[in-house]
């Protein structure tokens, strides 16, 4: 390559302090999956055994997923360096307006359902045309956002609940996927999970093909072979898991789509990196044909999108539409972001660490419950981890910038 | 004259990966200006990082000897206290307090906890009068130019018994005017027997004010020249910057000239807020295909306002007029269309509207062009992997890889980045706005090699910039503004630094 600079002894330092770069990159990335896999052993040993158990792992993913999903929607909120507050209000207000469509309405539960999803996508563009066309912050928008649609909630509901859903509509956060035999063991999960595992493999060998044809370095084939086993294993240790319950959660389901497409569309498309490219430098990005406001728009268009998705999740798990259902969820969303390693100034977050994050803090919540800390315990010890990880994060970062 | 305040000796520091400076020496005398020359990225701010504690004791190698005392400065108050005081190139004043808060901010005039405004205000006066600024104490500092500023902040070094001041750029964003005001005031400390040193790239002030000159080069000291006594020239020091002698500081170029490309008629722009003031009034000028087309004008004149609003109306109002690309009208409604119809702008101010510094090399490269490398909205990673480098190599970026962040780069690599991106886009039209701003002579040399290039491949190029002698070294034809007009239009042949300062400063009669 380029010889400019240190003709000599560069070359072979420069590569070494690329490698170490990259590991030291890696390193932050697997930070918390690795205190993900810490918290989860501890509580293991903790509640004896109870919370890798098949039925237990499968109410941690029907418990937390609606606050999955909005982390998702939080996270690219958060990389283009704004917050939204109102999400956990949306959720409630999607609820009730779809108890009030299948419930008092009689309505079909398939058009209740993309009508709510529509209203949450209305609501996402008011907010978004405040946020991006007005310029008023995001923090006052969806504060506004957040009284206004509790409120809205309170008033569609007259402060009553409405129940119950029709069984169709429950079957999203409590059924799964239909098993075609009659085995112990869920044959269609197994099934799903070694499907899986060649989907991966194939990826994997392509992106590592396409690399070789443009002459790039590909790293040890050792190396390479040993990460396909792991995640292989982890891949269909966790469907047999599934299996011998109740097979796989249809929520679950959901959710894999969602962080799949939500990953893809952040780490390969050209929306993803208008949506970094104005986190980290707004005005250089609209110098450089980012459309800013139209992206901003977008993406709190999406965030009411998954918040009526989060909303309906909930109401069918409660089975029931509360006025006060969703409360807070919008303060688990934005802690599971930050856990996941996103940056409150913007410009940096992922979906997949958003969703460790999440998984961080339904892992605790689960486990103190199981070991039967209360409530009041619960709350101070994920503050403290939320505080905690964000410190590890800053420190991180400090320490590789001084290497500059 | 010839004791030493300051020396520093042997001293080594190293980041991760990287030594920026190796067994550098700097011995300052007693009242002396002492200038610090050097490419980008040579180590001269690592240097005064070190030396005013930035880089606290215990990081680096070496002693720093005050006074006759070794020094070991654990943080910058340690080294505020024995009267060394740095000012950085980013001044760091704090816009919605007064001159009197920012200049006694930390510092505070204070009894149990309560500020005496009375002193706080009269030691301010006395200060102001000291550095020849004549603003009112409780006058907000948002409401000064960035050379009253300058001034504010040497008057706040004042404020501490300042033995050593140190200025990293001083002049970089001043005017010609406000530049020799600073200069002047330098003398002035000089003769009070404070020492100064002074890291600059406009080689005309050291000559005009610099007792003696320490150049260094890949962090290391590579000479200390005495301005009176060694016969210094401005290109003595440029090649003991660069190492090499540089014959010429712009390269040559035969240019070929071609047909008008782009006309610009009776464009007029009004103020972002005062919807009331005419920023741009009544502009008329045209670029020729191969062509290098200047405009020289002092800050303020409304160049940068000129050229934003020109791609895609990225500054102003009520912009009226008329752009004619290639004999048929154009419209450059916002920046997606400008870019679309072949205009691309390179900022004066790269960190802020020029990069994403969060982000890499390769992503910053990428991003205006990112249609190119896409299938169905889907960025094809391993292919803007080979552009980059391509870039890389092209625009010769010094760096260990592309993916190492913009923000580590020094600046005349950030640049590259940035006409590398820009490059990328594939425009007819680049206005590049101060295109060599804080960037050493090596770089300056590199950055002029690409612009002539570009030219040479038929683009049209619009050069805004401050420095009159680097208009005049690679344009083919100016245009001089002053008040938002064209006060003048010069072919390179009968172009003088007298002639265009005439009409920097001329006002049209208005019509």
């Amino acid at each position: 390559m380029s010889s400019i600079t240190k003709p000599v002894k560069g070359s072979d330092k420069d590569k070494g302090s690329v490698f170490s770069r990259l590991f030291k990159g890696n390193i932050r990335q697997y930070g918390m999956i690795i205190a993900l896999v810490f918290i989860m052993l501890l509580f293991e040993i903790l509640t004896g055994g109870l919370l890798l158990k098949p039925i237990n792992i499968t109410n941690l993913i029907l418990q937390n997923s609606y606050i999955l999903v909005l982390a998702i929607g939080m996270v690219l909120v958060i990389i283009t360096g704004h917050i939204d507050l109102s999400v956990g209000s949306i959720a409630a207000f999607v609820g009730a307006i779809s108890a009030i469509f299948m419930v008092n309405w009689q309505m079909n539960p398939v058009l209740a359902v993309i009508l709510s999803i529509v209203i949450g996508g209305l609501i996402g563009a008011w907010q978004g045309f405040w946020v991006a066309y007005v310029r008023i912050p995001a923090f006052i928008v969806t504060l506004a956002g957040m009284l206004l649609f509790r409120g809205l909630t309170m008033v569609v509901l007259e402060g009553q609940s409405i129940s119950p859903f029709p069984n169709g509509f429950q079957k999203i956060s409590s059924g799964f996927v239909p098993d075609f035999t009659n085995a112990a063991t869920n044959i269609v999960a197994i099934i799903a999970g070694i499907a899986l595992s060649v989907l991966y493999i194939v990826t994997e060998l392509r992106n590592r093909a396409s690399q070789r044809k443009y002459n790039f370095a590909t790293g040890s084939q050792g190396l390479f072979i040993a990460k396909l086993i792991a995640v292989v294993a982890i891949i269909n240790l966790f469907t047999f898991v599934l299996a011998s319950y109740a097979g796989i959660p249809t929520i679950l389901v959901l959710l894999f789509l969602l962080i799949i497409i939500y990953s893809f569309v952040m780490n390969k498309t050209v929306m993803g990196r208008h949506v970094y490219a104005i986190g980290g430098n707004e005005k250089a990005a609209g110098l450089s044909g980012v459309k800013t406001k139209k992206v901003t728009f977008w993406v709190f268009v999406n965030m009411g999108v998954l918040a009526a998705i989060s909303g309906l999740i909930f109401a069918a798990r409660l089975n029931a539409a509360t006025p006060r259902a969703g409360t807070n969820f919008e303060l688990d969303a934005i802690a599971a972001c930050f856990i996941g390693g996103a940056s409150a100034s913007g410009g940096i977050g992922t979906v997949f660490g958003a969703i460790i994050g999440g998984l961080v803090m339904g892992v605790l919540n689960n486990g103190m419950s199981l070991v039967g800390l209360g409530i009041d315990w619960q709350q101070g010890i994920k503050g403290l981890v939320l505080l905690l990880a964000v410190a590890f994060d800053i420190y991180n970062k400090n320490k590789g910038n001084t290497a500059s | 004259m010839s004791d030493i305040i300051l020396e520093m000796k042997g001293i080594t520091k190293t980041f991760p990966g990287v030594k920026a400076l190796e067994n550098v020496n700097l011995k300052v005398r007693k009242g002396e200006i002492h200038a610090l020359c050097g490419e980008n990225g040579a180590g001269k701010s690592t240097l005064m990082k070190v030396l005013s504690g930035v880089y606290g004791h215990g990081t680096y190698e070496g002693d720093i000897i005050f006074e006759g005392k070794t020094c070991e400065f654990k943080d910058i108050k340690d080294s505020e206290e024995l009267g060394i005081v740095i000012i950085h190139q980013e001044l760091a004043l704090i816009p919605y307090l007064s001159i009197a808060e920012n200049i006694f901010l930390g510092n505070e005039r204070q009894k149990g906890g309560i500020i005496d405004w009375n002193e706080t205000l009269q030691r301010t006066q006395g200060l102001l009068d000291k550095v020849g600024l004549s603003e009112s104490p409780n006058t907000l500092v948002t409401n000064i130019g960035v050379g009253k500023q300058q001034l504010v902040e040497i008057a706040k070094a004042f404020s501490k018994r300042v033995k050593l001041l140190i200025l990293d750029e001083p002049t970089a964003a001043l005017n010609e005017d406000d530049s020799e005001n600073l200069l002047e005031l330098m003398l002035g400390f000089k003769s009070q027997g404070i020492s100064c040193i002074i890291i600059s790239h406009k080689l005309n002030e050291i000559a005009k004010v610099a007792d003696s000159v320490t150049i260094l080069r890949d962090g290391q000291t590579i000479e200390t020249l005495d301005m009176h006594k060694d016969a210094v020239t401005e290109d003595r020091i440029i090649s003991g910057m660069v190492g090499r002698d540089l014959t010429h500081r712009y390269p040559e170029r035969q240019p070929k000239i071609g047909e008008v490309t782009l006309e610009v008629k009776d464009w007029n722009v009004y103020h972002e807020h005062h919807a009331d003031r005419k920023m741009i009034d009544n502009v008329n000028l045209n670029l020729r295909r191969g062509e290098i087309v200047g405009i020289a004008g002092l800050m303020g004149s409304g160049r940068t306002e000129l050229a934003m609003s020109i791609f895609g109306k990225s500054y102003g109002k009520n912009i009226s007029g008329t752009l004619i690309k290639d004999g048929k009208e154009i419209r450059n409604n916002d920046v997606t269309q400008a870019i679309k119809n072949g205009f691309a702008y390179v900022t004066e101010d790269r960190k802020n509207y020029g990069l994403i510094l969060l982000d890499d090399i390769k992503r910053n490269i990428s991003l205006t062009g990112l249609e190119k490398l896409t299938k169905s909205t889907v960025v094809n990673e391993h292919e803007e992997v080979l552009v980059a480098e391509d870039m890389r190599n092209q625009m010769k970026i010094k760096t260990p890889n592309i993916l190492q962040k913009t923000s580590n780069l020094s600046g005349g690599n950030q640049q590259k980045v940035v006409l590398g991106k820009w490059i990328f886009s594939g425009p007819d039209i680049l206005i590049l706005d101060e295109p060599t701003r804080g960037i050493d002579v090596g770089a300056k040399y590199e950055i002029y090699t690409i612009i002539n290039r570009l030219a040479d491949e038929g683009k049209s190029i619009l050069v805004i910039s401050s420095e009159l002698p680097e208009i005049l070294g690679i344009c083919d034809r100016i245009y001089v503004m002053n008040a938002g007009q064209i006060t003048g239009e010069v072919e390179r042949a009968e172009a003088t630094q007298e002639k265009l300062m005439t009409y920097m400063t001329k006002h049209k009669a208005k019509v």
